[in-house]
């Protein structure tokens, strides 16, 4: 390769045939996690390559990775025939990768033309060249097939017509490789096939493409190749024809249910402990419905904004609901703020432990007994060493490592954090468990912990309801999955019918698994 | 990661190691302020002129008082992730309503003194209640609130004073703010190290102050863990207010007049006292003791420069860097603890 003549001009450096992306063993690992591990892939140029997996597979960590967001620990990365190693995001503009990432990065207060051209704006005797500006951002508009003035100001522009924008921003820039994460996700049908046109046009212009998506018929429509991403280790590379989306799923899915060991038939169900009726948490919304026993683990199935989790916000008074009663052991309770709840004894471990369920800077004791200050306080004054006791005894039963009950919770791992979190609700006293995504970055072995746990809280006579991505989690350990889909509840599955693959396609409710796709 | 491995991470013994590093996380995060104090006043007693003299230290305790009070108060705000611009306006108003009580013709000293007393910190409070009420109600930063109140406070001020000074106070009550406890201890400052000292027991041992802290770390966190997050800001902002209150008392204690124009600039003092003391601005992070010595170090800053000759023009210049220097500092402090934590 270092042979190759300058020439060679716009295709660059990498000779013809080799893969424009090389990645060899490349690891990432945050603390108490391993995100990525020993992840070898080639993309070849001009391919449409998809990139697939379950939530916290390790898709996002590979695109901030390649996207100068976070470091490698390991491995090489070679891009273009060089070695690549972005250190911030204009590194990776540099080099010719551009990201479309989910959560739209553009400034809103902007016009159009503006976050177009953001980057080189034109210039005339140091001021901006505003005629040029929006000539140019007005062909690029064109070229997305978006109808809008380049003066427009972003802030008035809908979600999808943002995409649309920051699409057309990509394409401006003369991107090698373009990654795109889920970017039909907010986008209607008529504008998902202009998306398709437009990067059918870019692959003819050896435009090379990552393409991430949840849907799981579209990827169809533009990939060539497939690789499949699971807890943080590359699965399976190969063509996309020839598969058949049951194929696909069994590789997403893959692994067995190992937590099967994990469900324990003895544990006693009893009486209804939670019943949601009729919720809706806006007028346009669907009703919502559903209820826990006591010593019942009821799983909630569905893909990230089916509304599995603001559902349970919703629940739980931390975000708002227009209709809906809930029951408490069978009595009706009025839950409008989280206090409400709490006071029911119901709790919410939620999917961001670190920004919502804990305080990070302060000592384990510290956020174990702020559920329940009263109960180690008198008059106010806080009884340390009745604190200090009260915490103890749940670090134990919980068996959170930790070498002093004063050390900062940041500091602990993934699964010990999400104990602390269990334990402050154990201190309240709570009798419902919402956990969302309770073993979400958490390492296998502490999952099976955490498993263990919400048995034995289980046992006890609680009712629990475990939200997850993770299917083969709920699939081990639930007594019966609630699958959500676009803000509604479609289905749900006893254990004596799991079926992953039925579970899923519920969930994708795009297609069938019965007829052939 | 493997269980083996997972244990391991997942003790860092580290901040329960060593005894060096014990020592050094107890240097760097409770005493590092006090030793900075220590040097200066250690630096300008071998340097400046008259200095090391208890004539100046008893200066400087009388100088310290109205900022201490005042930063006490704002230590609370702060540590919620608040800020309170409006104290040296209320303050102001405090002076203003305190002398206007005592200046009653014809009412003995034994009833205008305590009613001031509680007319300077009822005003002060209700200040601050507003203040926070407002905030947390509309969502609105504390910024901007407290800048309106900052004028509002002011005009009112005016407003009650006619725009001049209140003099004429009761002679117990000069006699009492002129007094020196033991030679070296003027009643303002040991009022002012009351305030601290109460100040301290609050954030230290009540559950309010546990409050304080964890809003300032998480306050989703505290709202969802079934507490309203928004009682005990409008508390702190109250107590600052009080704080406010009090440090009126102690202007009309150590200058004898009520004054619309008392305490301008005071908050920014204040805030400079909070943050050199290693309180984050970002809340969550802090003591009231580090204010104290906080609000040390800059009035010996001040009083040593000016023995030193340094003009009044580029005393400022010198505080500035200070400040900005003491929260560098902070940074390099809290990235030294996190390494010490997790090694």
């Amino acid at each position: 390769m270092g042979t190759e003549p300058a020439a060679a001009g716009s295709l660059g450096k990498a000779a013809p045939g080799e893969p424009v992306l090389r990645l060899r063993a490349v690891g990432k690992r945050f603390p108490g996690v391993r995100a990525l591990h020993g992840v070898t892939l080639d993309v070849q140029r001009g391919e449409a390559h998809v990139l697939l997996g379950e939530n916290g597979a390790g898709k996002s960590t590979l695109i901030n990775l390649l996207a100068g967001i976070i470091d490698p620990d390991e491995g090489e990365i070679t891009f273009d025939g060089q070695p690549y190693r972005p250190r911030t995001p204009m590194d990776a503009y540099r080099a010719g990768i551009r990201v479309v990432h989910q959560e739209l990065n553009l400034l809103s207060q902007l016009t159009v033309a503006e976050n177009l051209l953001f980057e080189s704006l034109p210039q005339r005797h140091g001021l901006v060249n505003f005629p040029e500006m929006n000539r140019k951002a007005a062909a690029l508009l064109a070229e997305v097939g978006l109808d809008i003035a380049p003066s427009t100001p972003l802030e008035r522009l809908g979600v999808a017509q943002r995409q649309l924008v920051e699409i057309a921003k990509a394409l401006c820039h003369d991107s090698k490789l373009l990654i795109l994460d889920e970017p039909t996700a907010t986008l209607t049908s008529k504008e998902i096939e202009r998306l398709f046109g437009i990067l059918k046009q870019l692959k003819a212009r050896q435009v090379t493409l990552i393409y991430i998506s949840h849907r799981l018929h579209e990827i169809y429509e533009v990939g060539d190749r497939l690789t499949v991403l699971r807890d943080g280790e590359v699965v399976s590379t190969q063509p996309l024809a020839g598969l058949t989306i049951p194929d696909i799923v069994r590789l997403m899915v893959g692994r067995e249910i190992k937590a099967e060991h994990v469900f324990r038939p003895g544990v006693v169900v009893g009486a209804e402990i939670l019943r949601v009726d009729g919720l809706r948490r806006s007028a346009a919304l669907p009703e919502v419905s559903f209820n826990v026993k006591r010593g019942e683990i009821v799983g909630v199935a569905g893909l990230v904004g089916s509304g599995r989790t603001e559902t349970m916000r919703a629940v739980f008074g931390a975000d708002p609901r227009v209709a809906g009663h809930i029951f408490v052991d069978g009595q009706e309770v009025q839950i409008a703020s989280p206090q409400d709840a709490v006071q029911r004894g119901l709790c919410l471990l939620t999917e961001d432990r670190k920004n919502q369920g804990l305080m990070l800077g302060m000592s384990c004791v510290e956020n174990i007994t702020i559920t329940d200050l009263a109960k180690v306080s008198h008059g106010g004054l806080l009884n340390a060493a009745a604190e200090r006791s009260a915490a103890e005894k749940l670090i134990q039963e919980l068996r959170i490592k930790t070498p002093s009950i004063f050390q900062l919770v940041r500091n602990f791992s993934g699964g010990n954090q999400q104990k602390v979190v269990i334990a402050k609700w154990l201190f309240r006293g709570a009798q419902v468990l919402i956990c969302d995504e309770p073993t979400r970055g958490i390492d296998v072995g502490a999952k099976e912990e955490i498993y263990e746990l919400l048995w034995d809280l289980a046992a006890e006579g609680r009712g629990i309801v475990v939200v997850s991505s993770d299917l083969p989690e709920l699939v081990g350990i639930c007594h019966r999955i609630i699958v959500f889909a676009h803000d509604r509840i479609v289905g749900e599955v006893p254990r004596a019918e799991f079926d992953q693959q039925r579970i899923l396609s519920l969930a994708y409710e795009e297609f069938d698994l019965e007829p052939s796709h | 990661m493997s269980p083996a491995t997972d244990t391991a991470h997942e003790a860092p013994t580290a901040a329960h190691g060593g005894r060096w590093n014990r020592a050094m996380q107890f240097l760097m995060r409770d005493a590092g302020v006090a030793i900075a104090l220590v040097l200066i006043v250690i630096f300008f007693s071998l340097t400046a002129p008259y200095f090391a003299t208890s004539e100046n230290f008893l200066k400087i305790f009388v100088q310290i008082a109205i900022n201490t009070v005042l930063a006490a108060g704002m230590t609370f705000v702060i540590l919620t992730g608040g800020i309170d611009l409006s104290v040296g306006s209320v303050l102001a108003l405090c002076t203003v309503v305190g002398a206007l009580i005592m200046t009653i013709p014809d009412m003995s000293p034994a009833l205008s003194i305590p009613l001031a007393m509680l007319g300077c910190m009822g005003t002060g409070a209700a200040c601050g209640w507003i203040n926070g009420f407002v905030c947390e109600q509309w969502k609105i930063p504390p910024f901007i609130v407290t800048l309106g109140m900052l004028n509002m406070a002011s005009g009112a001020a005016r407003v009650l004073s006619n725009n001049a000074t209140i003099t004429g106070l009761p002679q117990p009550f000069v006699d009492f703010g002129n007094a020196i406890v033991g030679g070296v201890l003027p009643t303002i400052f040991l009022i002012a190290l009351a305030v601290v000292a109460a100040g301290w027991f609050v954030l230290r041992f009540m559950v309010f102050g546990r409050f304080i802290f964890a809003i300032g770390t998480n306050e989703e966190a505290v709202r969802l863990s079934g507490h309203s997050p928004r009682r005990y800001k409008t508390a702190a902002f109250t107590i600052c207010g009080l704080t406010a209150g009090t440090a009126a008392m102690v202007y009309l204690l150590r200058l004898n007049v009520g004054s619309p124009i008392a305490g301008i600039g005071y908050e920014l003092n204040a805030i400079a006292a909070v943050i050199i003391g290693g309180t984050s601005l970002n809340g969550g992070k802090g003591s009231i003791i580090g204010t104290l010595v906080g609000a040390c170090i800059l009035q010996v800053l001040s009083t040593g420069l000016q023995l030193f000759g340094v003009g009044d023009n580029f005393k400022p210049i010198v505080i500035g860097a200070v400040i900005i220097l003491a929260v560098i500092l902070d940074a390099y402090r809290e990235r030294y603890l996190r390494n010490l934590e997790t090694r």
